[in-house]
């Protein structure tokens, strides 16, 4: 919601409500997706996950770019941004990574 | 003392105060329920085969209350636009909207909430499990509406389609043929805990956020003929916090219902 961008005249609001409309009839769309995609039966299920992470990432996209206003902010947000993506992702890697540190002789499924 | 930059941008952030304040919380917000989905990640992966649950949460329930909020989610940048406009009614209008969202939103999961306390898994003596919602409870007898099964395997892939599970009739339990009844509550298993975790946690900040909306809405008016532009910017802060509950719930709700 960056103040630095947005004028306050009405017709130029107007533009903006128009893509907030846009965006709202898109989450409505991309849930109903999710959902019909849940019910397919892909080759494996981990190709069930895959969809709809990469359906709820759009839609998480669509949420901060445009409501949030994150396609127009300041650098220092997107600073803030960046370390939080960093730190996030790095939780994410030792998540995954911890899938291969078995003790030896560990009985897996 | 007045507080500085309220409204004025700072030179070296570019920014007023609370929208460097409100980002840096959300930064933590992101981990901390980063956390939680890694642990998800952890008791899922770590579950033995079979034994991680499919369709125990009703979709088309997760489904509206995934559209409730975004609906809240414009109507909340909406508000925001329109008091950008000098419109304060129609801020007061899509705020309400909001408002009824978020109480629609914790309708929704607490009658989810209590489906879950009032289902319950039996165990009997013979070994044969019933599985099913308490109707009645007595000192002799247990009355659910659900089903016997052999294998308690069946219970975790219940291939419930959008609408939940089938009708099932009532069966009456004798107390004394009970070895085990647990209800479907945290402590059944892994996947209640970090469900009850993750949308608990995530009620609080729907509960949090919409105390802060009202708080704006009801007794922002003063505010907002004195100092607009402070007033549109608190509006902006809390539509920050409150899209970004949104945003969470936009992996909650395919994490928990449907995979």
């Amino acid at each position: 919601m960056s103040d630095q961008t947005h004028s306050e005249h009405p017709e130029h609001f107007a533009h903006h409500i128009r893509r907030y409309l846009y965006v709202f009839v898109a989450l409505i769309i991309g849930t109903v997706f999710t959902v019909w995609a849940s019910y397919i039966h892909f080759p494996s299920r981990e190709i069930n996950i895959a969809v709809a992470l990469v359906i709820a990432s759009c839609k998480a996209f669509l949420v901060a770019a445009y409501f949030m206003h994150l396609i127009s902010e300041r650098k220092m947000i997107y600073g803030i941004l960046g370390f939080t993506i960093f730190f996030f992702t790095g939780l994410m890697a030792l998540t995954l990574w911890s899938f291969g540190d078995f003790p030896p002789h560990t009985v897996t499924h | 003392m007045e507080i500085p930059y309220t409204v004025e941008i700072r030179r070296d952030t570019g920014l007023y105060n609370a929208k460097v304040g409100i980002w840096l919380f959300l930064a933590s917000e992101v981990m901390l329920f980063g956390a939680l989905f890694s642990s998800y990640i952890l008791l899922r992966v770590g579950a033995p085969e079979g034994y991680w649950p499919h369709g125990w949460l009703t979709v088309w329930l997760g489904t509206l209350n995934t559209i409730v909020l975004i609906t809240s989610s414009i109507t909340t940048v909406m508000a925001w636009a329109s008091l950008k406009m000098k419109n304060f009614s129609g801020f007061k209008f899509y705020h309400a909207i909001t408002l009824c969202c978020a109480v629609t939103f914790l309708c929704i999961k607490s009658y989810e909430y209590h489906d879950k306390f009032i289902h319950n898994e039996i165990t009997l003596k013979d070994g044969r499990i019933a599985d099913g919602h308490l109707i009645k409870k007595t000192a002799d007898v247990v009355t659910i509406e659900g089903h016997f099964v052999t294998d308690r395997k069946e219970l975790f892939d219940t291939h419930n389609g959008f609408f939940g599970p089938p009708k099932h009739g009532e069966l009456e339990i004798k107390t004394a043929d009970i070895a085990k009844m647990s209800n479907y509550g945290p402590a059944h298993h892994t996947y209640n805990a970090i469900y009850f975790t993750l949308t608990g946690l995530h009620a609080l900040h729907v509960i949090g956020g919409a105390l802060v909306i009202f708080y704006l809405w009801a007794f922002g008016e003063r505010m907002w003929k004195t100092d607009p532009e402070r007033f549109t910017n608190r509006v902006e802060i809390s539509g920050l916090f409150w899209h970004f509950v949104d945003l969470v719930w936009i992996f909650l709700f395919p994490v928990l219902y449907l995979l």
